[in-house]
């Protein structure tokens, strides 16, 4: 879906004007109908498989360990002890790295694009940033193995000098790490904050806007006090379907995060997010309790962005019922 | 209140800000367009495009199976998800008012955020286990259940764009109403379908982790749909983890070539589509 | 309609090649090098049969072929009995050649290291964490070594490699089998995971003051420095192919071949030696396990003289021939 669609007030009135299925609906209409509905309904059907495969697929974790397989740090395949903590906690961590670092530079640009900027210049710009978004991840892992990780681990012992008292700017400089991983999420999730943040201003109506102005106040206030506030259940759509992205994001973060289980403060030490551990152990996962845990992680991830998404979608419908 | 002056400062300052956003988004692009350009472009070969891959170690070789495989691949992906796709949109555009069109509506949000390595998880479960063995049908239908909800609901915009009038048109000549949607309302919106279909296709082809458990890779040539099948994503992943310099040259000499593939098909649809959206104007 | 018949033929079609079979194998990135050599040396010799092998690691390896998504498996770590017990046919380790596992370093400044097991276990416990450490320093007399913490690699997935390495640190550590244990994946104490061989040698190039363990093979074709480690015997041994055949004339090979031959006495040995295994079922009458049972017939005679020239040992005269009698047995 193009960024612009998702933007775009969902509950427009369904063609009102003809009736869905009056009284002299023809046969041919009827077969018609339900044919495409047969095709609509494979949609349900395909998510009700992927949840049923995903309960089905992980049973014997969650009676193994219960509720204590998300909060328990343990992943000890020798052992068979599992817990899905470290995943999770790496998931948060870099997911909202990726949103502190994007969404005041996103944010950022929306304004410029939709307020200040010529119309030309602004789409120009808005068609090349569509672009970024779709690099695929695969490449954006490149160049953070081949070019974000070698210049982060020249800049990281500066930054532990400076700001090493904090726990965040601690430990050996990697390279690899979370804070690798958050930098190429950022990059991910950029376009898609960008172009809605910038859609949802280009739809405040125009009569506040010139009113503020006409006031005398600047375009800088006429921003703050007028387009954001309007705009804010928008932009914030925009970050949670941001963040629904970034959080199922796995073959960029695999390449850069490190890999490794642990939780710990500093942003420098590696660390590991539920889609990064599926792909890296799905295939070799020898025990079954091992392979059931990793889809008990996939159980858990499908959740947690469903949930997100539902916040994206229940924020841009709060903006559209705004307009009407 | 403070003084004019100043809020005037504040506002050059801000608006600064924001236009450097803006430079620093449009940075980044450049930057990883040129990157991938540098490192990629000079490893770029005939002999790399059209030889199969060497053993590990060895130099030489090249990715000719892994561009093939990817269009076979994607094309089956295509024939799946677009069908159901673009047939589910129009339903959802035309007679989705209901409870049902918002159930469907809300699956297909759901299906849009499933991690794309949570489906490659379900195409294994549903395909590879049963089937006995990884296959390049796995990864397709893994790469069709993503591009579903993609097409779907880009679908379901461009038709509810066409104008009632011209479907009101057809009714008022007693034109039945399945005719008036498949002779009117569908090729009116085919501009907007057929450029959203490809840009779910484009997303399909740079998709890598749906692949690892279902396509699995192969190393040569002519694989069928039942075996392994190799791609273009999975080889770049593959080379760029391995330690030899023969083959993190040739994982960028092989992502400049998805990465112009996969502009070639953004840069085209979205010109095409925002031309109609000035025609429209 | 005729077109649409025609793209599925063409898109479903089996190879092109008439009667051509594919024997998928996947597992050990140890055995990647060899395997992939094997498979394009045997299907120049035979170009009706396609071997397309995928390392994904020894886990995977044993997890696919109990799942039969493929026609071998390959690992470096012997599957358990509970493992073995699991699969729906009875599968057979085939030893195809001899490996090192060897500590690689990436020192600026430093070259040719020496380690003994207890150390090399203390590093991977975290409790040696300095690369100027007395106890680094006690082994490597004269050597100048940095100020600088280790940065401690490992693998990320189910590994043979770890298997070896971390079933030789146990031998020597009793701390590291009580804490840690032996296992293709482990509850690593520190360190960061890198996706197969390949992503450990990556990180290690990538990464100054950086310890890591690879299958000799990756050292030696990416030109990194190795350390020496000292064997049972006292002696500081570099992982070769004369120190690994040293260790494998020690042990005894039983009958299902799996065997551990890490911690080998014997002067020459190297400590962290392994055999490597094809993971194959003893009953398979289809063409592809036929041709198979061709190939590991072949891996046994003319495969075995590419050994030597990736890193690799080939199997003992007394090792080849017990193993071909088992393979002349598959159904």
């Amino acid at each position: 879906m193009s960024a612009e669609a998702l933007a775009r007030p969902e509950n427009r009135p369904a063609l009102k004007a003809i009736p869905v299925a009056g009284p002299r609906e023809q046969a041919g209409d009827r077969l018609f109908r339900w044919s495409l509905l047969l095709f609509a309904l494979s949609v349900v059907v395909l998510a009700g498989l992927v949840a049923w495969k995903l309960i089905a697929g992980s049973l014997m974790t969650w009676k193994a360990f219960g509720w204590r397989f998300l909060f328990s740090s343990a992943w000890d395949p020798v052992n068979d002890k599992f817990g899905a903590l470290p995943f999770i906690y790496g998931t948060l961590v870099s997911s909202a790295l990726a949103l502190l670092l994007a969404l005041p530079l996103g944010a950022g640009s929306a304004i410029f694009l939709a307020e200040l900027a010529p119309r030309r210049v602004s789409d120009v710009c808005t068609f090349l940033i569509e672009l970024l978004a779709a690099v695929p991840s695969v490449i954006l892992g490149l160049i953070g193995i081949f070019a974000l990780a070698p210049f982060l681990s020249a800049v990281e012992p500066w930054l532990t000098k400076r700001l090493g008292f904090l726990p965040l700017f601690q430990g050996a400089p990697y390279g690899v790490g979370m804070l690798a991983a958050g930098i190429i999420l950022a990059l991910m999730i950029l376009p898609y904050i960008t172009i809605v943040s910038r859609e949802v201003l280009l739809g405040v109506p125009r009569p506040l806007k010139e009113g503020v102005l006409a006031l005398g106040a600047t375009r800088w206030e006429m921003v703050t006090r007028v387009s954001l506030p309007y705009s804010a259940p928008g932009i914030a759509g925009a970050v949670f379907l941001s963040l629904g992205r970034a959080l199922g994001e796995t073959m960029a973060v695999t390449m850069v995060i490190g890999n490794t289980p642990k939780i710990s403060a500093s942003l420098f030490q590696p660390g590991y997010t539920m889609a990064a551990v599926i792909a890296n152990e799905l295939a070799e996962a020898v025990s079954d309790l091992h392979l059931q845990s990793l889809i008990a992680i996939g159980l858990t991830l499908f959740g947690v962005t469903i949930l997100v998404n539902a916040a994206a979608r229940l924020m841009l419908l709060r903006l559209s019922k705004r307009h009407s | 209140m403070r003084s004019y002056a100043a809020r005037r400062a504040v506002n050059v300052v801000m608006l600064s800000v924001t236009a450097f956003c803006a430079a620093a988004a449009l940075f980044s692009l450049f930057f990883v367009l040129g990157y991938i350009a540098w490192r990629g472009l000079g490893a770029l070969s005939w002999a790399f495009l059209t030889r199969l891959p060497k053993p590990a170690g060895e130099a030489g070789g090249g990715i000719a199976n892994s561009i093939v495989d990817s269009a076979k691949l994607v094309a089956l992906a295509g024939a799946i998800g677009i069908p159901v796709g673009v047939l589910g949109g129009v339903y959802l555009a035309e007679f989705g008012g209901g409870r049902l069109g918002a159930l469907v509506r809300f699956c297909a949000d759901v299906l849009n955020g499933v991690p794309s390595i949570v489906v490659g998880l379900f195409a294994y479960a549903l395909i590879v286990v049963p089937m006995k063995g990884f296959s390049g049908l796995a990864g397709s239908v893994a790469l069709a259940v993503i591009m579903i909800p993609i097409v779907l609901r880009n679908t379901e915009e461009f038709v509810r764009l066409v104008p009632h009038a011209l479907r009101e048109a057809g009714l008022a000549l007693g034109v039945p109403r399945w005719k008036v949607v498949l002779r009117i309302v569908i090729p009116s919106a085919a501009r907007g379908i057929v450029t959203g279909s490809l840009l779910a296709l484009s997303r399909a082809a740079g998709e890598t982790a749906p692949l690892i458990f279902t396509a699995f890779g192969n190393r040569y040539w002519d694989s069928g749909f039942l075996q392994p099948m190799a791609a273009l994503p999975l080889t770049i992943y593959t080379y760029a983890i391995s330690p030899y310099d023969d083959l993190h040259r040739q994982a960028w000499a092989a992502a400049a070539v998805l990465m112009i593939f996969v502009l070639a098909i953004n840069a085209t649809t979205r010109l095409a589509l925002r031309t109609q959206a000035m025609e429209a104007r | 309609m005729k077109r649409i018949a025609i793209l599925s033929t063409l898109l479903f079609a089996a190879p092109a090649f008439a009667g051509a079979i594919v024997l998928n194998g996947a597992g050990s990135t140890f055995g990647y090098p060899i395997y992939t050599k094997w498979a394009d040396q045997y299907h120049a010799a035979h170009p009706d049969v396609q071997i397309n092998y995928q390392g994904i690691g020894s886990g995977g390896g044993i997890r696919q072929i109990t799942e039969k998504t493929i026609d071998f498996g390959a690992t470096d770590g012997p599957m358990t009995d509970a493992q073995l017990a699991k699969g729906p046919g009875k599968l057979v380790h085939i030893p195809t050649v001899l490996g090192a596992t060897v500590p690689i370093l990436n020192v600026p400044g430093v070259k040719s290291l020496r380690f003994t097991g207890p150390l090399l276990a203390d590093i991977y416990l975290g409790k040696v964490a300095k690369w100027n450490d007395p106890e680094i320093a006690k082994v490597n007399p004269g050597v100048k070594l940095p100020d600088a913490p280790i940065t401690v690699i490992h693998r990320a997935d189910g590994s043979g490699t770890t298997y070896s390495f971390v079933d030789y640190l146990s031998k020597v550590s009793p701390q590291w089998k009580t804490k840690v244990g032996v296992g293709t994946s482990v509850d690593w104490p520190v360190g960061l995971g890198g996706k197969g061989s390949d992503g450990v040698t990556g990180l290690v190039k990538q990464n100054a003051n950086s310890i890591g363990y690879v299958e000799l093979i990756y050292a030696l074709q990416n030109k990194i420095d190795y350390a020496a480690v000292k064997n049972k015997a006292g002696r500081y041994v570099k992982g070769g192919l004369a120190s690994v055949t040293a260790a494998a004339a020690a042990a005894r090979m039983p009958k299902d071949y799996r065997v551990s031959i890490t911690d080998a006495p014997g002067a020459r040995a190297y400590p962290i030696s392994t055999y490597t295994w094809l993971l194959v079922y003893a009953d398979n009458p289809t063409p592809q396990g036929k041709a198979l049972k061709q190939f590991l017939l072949w891996m046994l005679g003319a495969g075995q003289k590419d050994a030597a020239a990736l890193g690799y040992a080939p199997l003992p005269a007394n090792v080849r021939a017990m193993v071909k009698k088992t393979v002349e047995q598959l159904r």
